[in-house]
């Protein structure tokens, strides 16, 4: 007998299996988890060369440095996140499913974070001795990236879910998300200034932690709208 | 009046409406362009500290204020095609994208100039310069994933739903920025209370934004007629149309 | 009460009219083939009735009861195993444990390969993983773009026999497929050819 039309399985459920789901995928190709830790290493090597070797200097342009190089490495992964889900037809079905299309993507995007956002923000402090960031400074340059790779993550599956049906999108994604990711810099990188003077932190982690609410509340609805057009373009 | 927007979304009728409203509006505008720059860039007195460079801001102060009205009209926009599907929307949204990033350009430029004899460089990242560069790629943005996408219906939708994400951001954006830097003047006009500047230099940047204004609609319900008269160009009235020109 | 009621449907791909005027009604217990030339749009109508597509269809499509789409793609990761493909699987109507899983995978003689990544497996062996999805979910209305393609013998008879198992207990299936006809009279056909806009 044809039987009911309740959806089998609960939304808090479905949302744990897609997060397991890429989850896993990630971890099974280290590649992806370090191409972007490898990035980072490498452009940070660039400035000093590029800048000079004077510690004064390099110390003093730390924060953005590190900042904007977090930054481009962010946006490099964001181009990745539902390309493949769009190739192998699995965009389609998370269609189908009977929940919300908004969800279930955020699933895919706090996993796709924790694999790297999370991880680089961990990893900060090793390339922060690279280019001279005073010690003190070093606990507010976790926390200001874990925040803001957060926002970053959510901004660029923005752009992502876009521009995933368009061929060679990558350069595309960064011209749209640029001028969104402004604020994030600007917060991030003004609280780590702030720690290596020594002076209060708080309320630009505050603000930053303001962007991650927005960021999480509204960047689902925006991505799942979106995913829907880029399935209607391909 | 719910019969009056009803009609709007028919083609035919937006264009002949649109028609007899651009007949008038481009000429008023074009006096009014006219009429605002004589008086601000001959007539007004020449500012205390500035001497003439001033005048600049006879147009980059309006073309600043345009291009970040008209993103937001972009976004209204796409908004209403979005929620509606109101085809004749989508056409509008379309139609605002370039006219508001060749503004922002303009505002750009006019504040590059400005900057020269002021501060002494061509460039100077203060935070109302600043923001109108955000400003830009945010229109660039939208023109471009509208280009990039192959199914237009699609792209429009794209492009409505970048435009509000970009409208949540501006506020954001512009704060932001502003608390980063203040070097650029503070608004030097508020409409409500005492205006900081002398009213024989207001009066004229008041007709100027006016003025922008008027150029803005005129040239958004230009683009909107021609982009109609491509879409439908083998329907009737389009061949009456062209036929009787 | 039928299962899928389409009324009037047009559908377009890109800015081109594909189709038009299509009206159709699936009961409980029907097979039906959408059959016509290649880019008739067989496989945009299916999508459109499947709930897919909302752009470019016009049209009244009411599905009754839960739906399943398997198209070209498979919507398996590679890297992942047969079994964490089809627990998470992304339409989210699979409800079988483990061993339900494992147990439908051994149907479509997948038997040693439940651990095994499906980036491993030959593209028959990723088909029939794909379709082991129709022993694991409730769905009543079943949705198939060539789900013949890439099958072996033995494949293409399994998925016979689970279709009329289907249609026995009540559920519906709509088809494409380019091998000819292999359900004899039970089955509908519904010939694009006569509904496309030129």
């Amino acid at each position: 007998m044809p039987v009911s039309d309740a959806p089998s399985i609960t939304l808090f459920e479905a949302f744990f299996r897609q997060f397991v789901r890429h989850g896993k995928a990630l971890i099974a190709s280290p590649a992806d988890l370090m191409n972007p830790l490898l990035f980072f290493f490498m452009v940070v090597t660039l400035f000093p060369i590029g800048l000079g070797p004077d510690p004064g200097r390099l110390s003093q342009m730390a924060p953005g440095i590190l900042w904007v190089v977090a930054l481009l490495a962010s946006l490099m992964v964001s181009g990745k996140l539902f390309a493949s889900d769009f190739e192998d037809g699995s965009l389609e079905q998370l269609c189908l499913a009977p929940h919300p299309l908004a969800i279930l993507a955020l699933a895919e995007v706090l996993a796709h974070w924790l694999g790297t956002g999370l991880l680089l923000a961990l990893m900060s402090p090793f390339f922060a001795v690279l280019v001279g960031l005073p010690m003190q400074a070093l606990p507010v340059l976790v926390v200001s990236l874990l925040l803001g790779s957060l926002c970053l993550t959510l901004i660029g599956a923005v752009g992502s879910a876009l521009t995933v049906s368009i061929r060679r999108g990558g350069l595309l994604l960064s011209l749209i998300i640029m001028p969104l990711h402004v604020p994030v810099l600007i917060f991030g990188s003004a609280a780590v200034v702030e720690a290596t003077r020594g002076g209060n932190t708080l309320s630009w982690l505050a603000l930053l932690a303001a962007l991650v609410l927005l960021s999480l509340a509204l960047a689902p609805l925006a991505i799942g709208a979106a995913l829907r057009i880029s399935l209607d373009n391909g | 009046m719910w019969s009056f927007i009803h009609k709007l979304g028919s083609p035919p009728w937006f264009f002949r409406f649109s028609g007899s409203l651009v007949r008038w509006l481009l000429p008023l505008t074009l006096a009014l362009l006219v009429v605002g720059a004589v008086w601000g860039l001959l007539v007004a007195p020449a500012d205390f500290r500035q001497g003439n460079s001033y005048r600049i801001i006879y147009i980059h102060v309006p073309s600043a204020v345009v291009a970040l009205a008209g993103y937001y009209v972009m976004a209204l926009a796409g908004a209403i095609s979005l929620i509606w599907r109101i085809k004749m929307a989508d056409i509008a949204m379309k139609a605002a994208a370039p006219v508001g990033a060749a503004l922002t350009a303009v505002a750009l430029m006019t504040g590059a100039i400005w900057g020269k004899p002021t501060w002494g460089t061509w460039w100077v990242w203060d935070a109302r310069i600043t923001s109108m560069l955000i400003l830009l790629f945010l229109y660039l943005g939208v023109v471009a994933l509208f280009e990039a996408y192959d199914n237009k219906a699609a792209a429009a939708r794209a492009c409505a739903v970048l435009s509000l994400v970009g409208t949540v951001n501006i506020p954001i954006i512009y704060k932001s920025v502003d608390w980063w830097y203040s070097l650029h003047q503070p608004a030097s006009i508020k409409f409500t209370g005492e205006s900081a500047i002398d009213v024989s230099m207001l009066y004229p940047l008041l007709l100027m934004i006016t003025a922008f204004y008027g150029l803005f609609t005129a040239a958004v319900l230009m683009n909107m007629r021609s982009d109609l008269i491509w879409h439908h160009r083998d329907a009737a009235w389009v061949r009456q149309w062209t036929g009787l020109k | 009460m039928s299962l899928l009621v389409a009324t009037d449907v047009a559908v377009e791909r890109g800015d081109r009219p594909l189709l038009r005027d299509i009206s159709l009604r699936v009961e409980a217990g029907e097979l039906w083939q959408l059959t016509g030339p290649n880019g008739v749009g067989k496989s945009s109508l299916m999508r459109a009735l499947a709930g897919l597509a909302r752009l470019g269809v016009t049209g009244d499509i009411y599905r009754n009861t839960a739906g399943l789409y398997i198209g070209h793609s498979s919507a398996l990761k590679r890297a992942l195993t047969p079994i964490d493909n089809l627990r998470n699987h992304p339409a989210c109507d699979v409800q079988a444990d483990n061993d339900q899983i494992a147990m439908a995978l051994r149907s479509v003689k997948l038997g040693g390969y439940e651990s095994v990544p499906v980036g491993a497996l030959s593209a028959g062996q990723q088909r029939r993983v794909a379709l082991a999805r129709l022993l694991l979910s409730q769905a009543s209305l079943w949705f198939l773009d060539e789900p013949f393609t890439a099958l072996d013998i033995a494949g293409c008879e399994w998925l016979e026999r689970h279709i009329a198992g289907h249609l026995e207990s009540g559920g519906a299936v709509l088809f494409t497929s380019h091998q000819p006809s292999r359900f004899g009279a039970e089955q509908r056909n519904l010939d694009l050819a006569g509904y496309a806009s030129v």
